[in-house]
């Protein structure tokens, strides 16, 4: 088993040059995610069935279908239905916003539901409707609990966004085919690219166990 | 609640046995020793390639020139061939790693190729072409110039198409954005839905989907832009098999078997 260094080191400015996309398509996917996914978690919450219930489908159809698939029906099926010209990197985007969305919605589901009932039973009692009493009680300190599982979200992402090589854009995991295939080594290119996809990964949970260290201590 | 760690750890000591007794199944050696009945050879190639190798819808397996001429090869120098469905960037991996004996892909023999694996005879003259949708205002090379062009990652299309660029660089344009798919068939989805400008594939291959998709409306403007042989890819040092190879080829050639070949995918 041998791991030729030199080709590696020929390689890897090339492939660092993949880092800067998948970095990209993560982190603009789970800040927009995000915020569709918070929309979500309340819709699904929500008494009344005609929010909820589409928010539930689509979070059900999201979680329960692979987000290859996803990509490629964003990109190839879509535009097929429609008739459009598809946009590779709008697709890209598109599709790890709409997936990032549905499983932070589940996060911060679970993160509302844990807060217990007296905090809004109280804040009503205060007067705040609903909203208000989301917006300044719950949610605040919902927040405070899903840190970890977002982060953990956000790690996911970072794998995940290597998808986006199969509709043509240039970020690692498509650098790696690219060596792989020029130089005929595709041990030195797999697994060199998962150590650097493992050096993001581990740098960020490191910084979110920060995150939640610095969070947590000083309150109650 | 203590009784159930055990448990859980034993179920899981068991799965993980059970996958790790799975994965040490060594792969069957691809070839019998030739003293026993026919040696069984194991050809691969990425049937999405048509005419060369393209999936039969009925019957579910690979067909295609490549299967034919290397069935035909076979017959011709007394060996029984096996010809499997891999994806491009896996072939040669599985070449170097004995799941596969021959690489029979519609595979353009390079100086760089030829660094890592041997090249038979040359078996088909080919060239790459570059293609765009009917009605595209690009008619000319030089009208590529700032559009995105999409081609199968690593193939001698990508590579052709990263020469394009170099040219119109040079020349002080804009060079071309290119967009690499997996597969020939998502590079044509990709023409299909507008996702880029134009294709740059073999020639063969776009002249069929052409014939066989008529209402894509793709077309060709120039003729193929470079000279390209396809050659059956094998390991360096099975010298053996490099003779069973070009002896049945040249038997073929000879024959006319090739010809007969030739002309069911080409012929008129």
């Amino acid at each position: 088993m041998t791991y030729n260094l030199e080709i590696v080191a020929k390689y890897l400015p090339f492939l660092l040059l993949g880092v800067g996309v998948t970095f990209r398509f993560t982190v603009m996917g789970f800040f927009l995610g995000s915020f569709l996914g918070l929309s979500l978690a309340l819709g699904r919450i929500s008494k009344n069935p005609v929010l909820r219930l589409p928010c539930l489908w689509y979070i059900d159809f999201i979680r329960g279908t692979p987000l290859l698939a996803q990509v490629y029906l964003i990109h190839f099926g879509l535009p097929q239905v429609f008739g459009y010209r598809p946009v590779g990197s709008v697709d890209a985007l598109v599709a790890l916003t709409l997936n990032c969305a549905a499983y932070v919605a589940e996060i911060w589901r679970g993160g509302i539901e844990s807060i217990e009932r007296g905090q809004m039973e109280a804040a009503r009692s205060l007067g705040m409707t609903y909203g208000l009493s989301m917006r300044f009680v719950i949610l605040p300190q919902a927040f405070r609990r899903v840190i970890p599982p977002m982060g953990n979200e956000f790690i996911a992402l970072l794998k995940e966004s290597s998808l986006v090589s199969v509709i043509g854009l240039e970020d690692l995991m498509m650098k790696a085919n690219m060596m792989a295939g020029r130089s005929f080594r595709p041990f030195e290119a797999y697994f060199t690219v998962a150590l650097i996809y493992l050096a993001l990964t581990l740098t960020f949970a490191r910084l979110v166990g920060r995150l939640e260290g610095r969070l947590s201590s000083g309150h109650g | 609640m203590k009784r159930l760690l055990p448990l859980v750890l034993t179920s899981v000591l068991l799965l993980a046995l059970l996958v790790v007794s799975c994965t040490q199944e060594a792969p069957k050696p691809a070839t019998t020793p030739p003293t026993a009945s026919k040696r069984k050879l194991v050809a691969v190639g990425e049937a999405t390639f048509a005419p060369f190798e393209f999936m039969d819808t009925k019957t579910n397996k690979p067909i295609g020139f490549d299967i034919d001429l290397i069935s035909a090869i076979a017959e011709a120098s007394g060996f029984t061939v096996e010809y499997k469905n891999l994806d491009w960037n896996s072939l040669v991996a599985a070449l170097n790693n004995k799941e596969a004996d021959l690489i029979v892909s519609g595979m353009s023999i390079t100086d760089e190729r030829a660094l890592e694996v041997a090249f038979s005879d040359p078996y088909f003259a080919s060239g790459q072409a570059w293609a765009v949708k009917e009605g595209s205002p690009i008619k000319t090379m030089e009208g590529l110039s700032g559009k995105t062009v999409a081609v199968q990652i690593n193939t001698t299309g990508d590579f052709a198409a990263q020469k394009i660029d170099k040219m119109l660089t040079e020349k002080g344009k804009k060079g071309l954005t290119i967009k690499r798919l997996k597969n020939a068939a998502d590079v044509f989805n990709e023409l299909k839905v507008g996702g880029c400008d134009g294709l740059v594939c073999d020639l063969p291959v776009v002249q069929e989907y052409l014939k066989n998709n008529p209402q894509d409306k793709v077309v060709i403007p120039e003729p193929a832009f470079t000279v390209e042989y396809y050659g059956i890819a094998m390991r360096k040092a099975d010298k053996d098999i490099h003779e069973l190879i070009n002896k049945g080829l040249a038997k073929i050639k000879v024959s006319g078997k090739y010809d007969e070949i030739y002309a069911k995918y080409f012929g008129k």
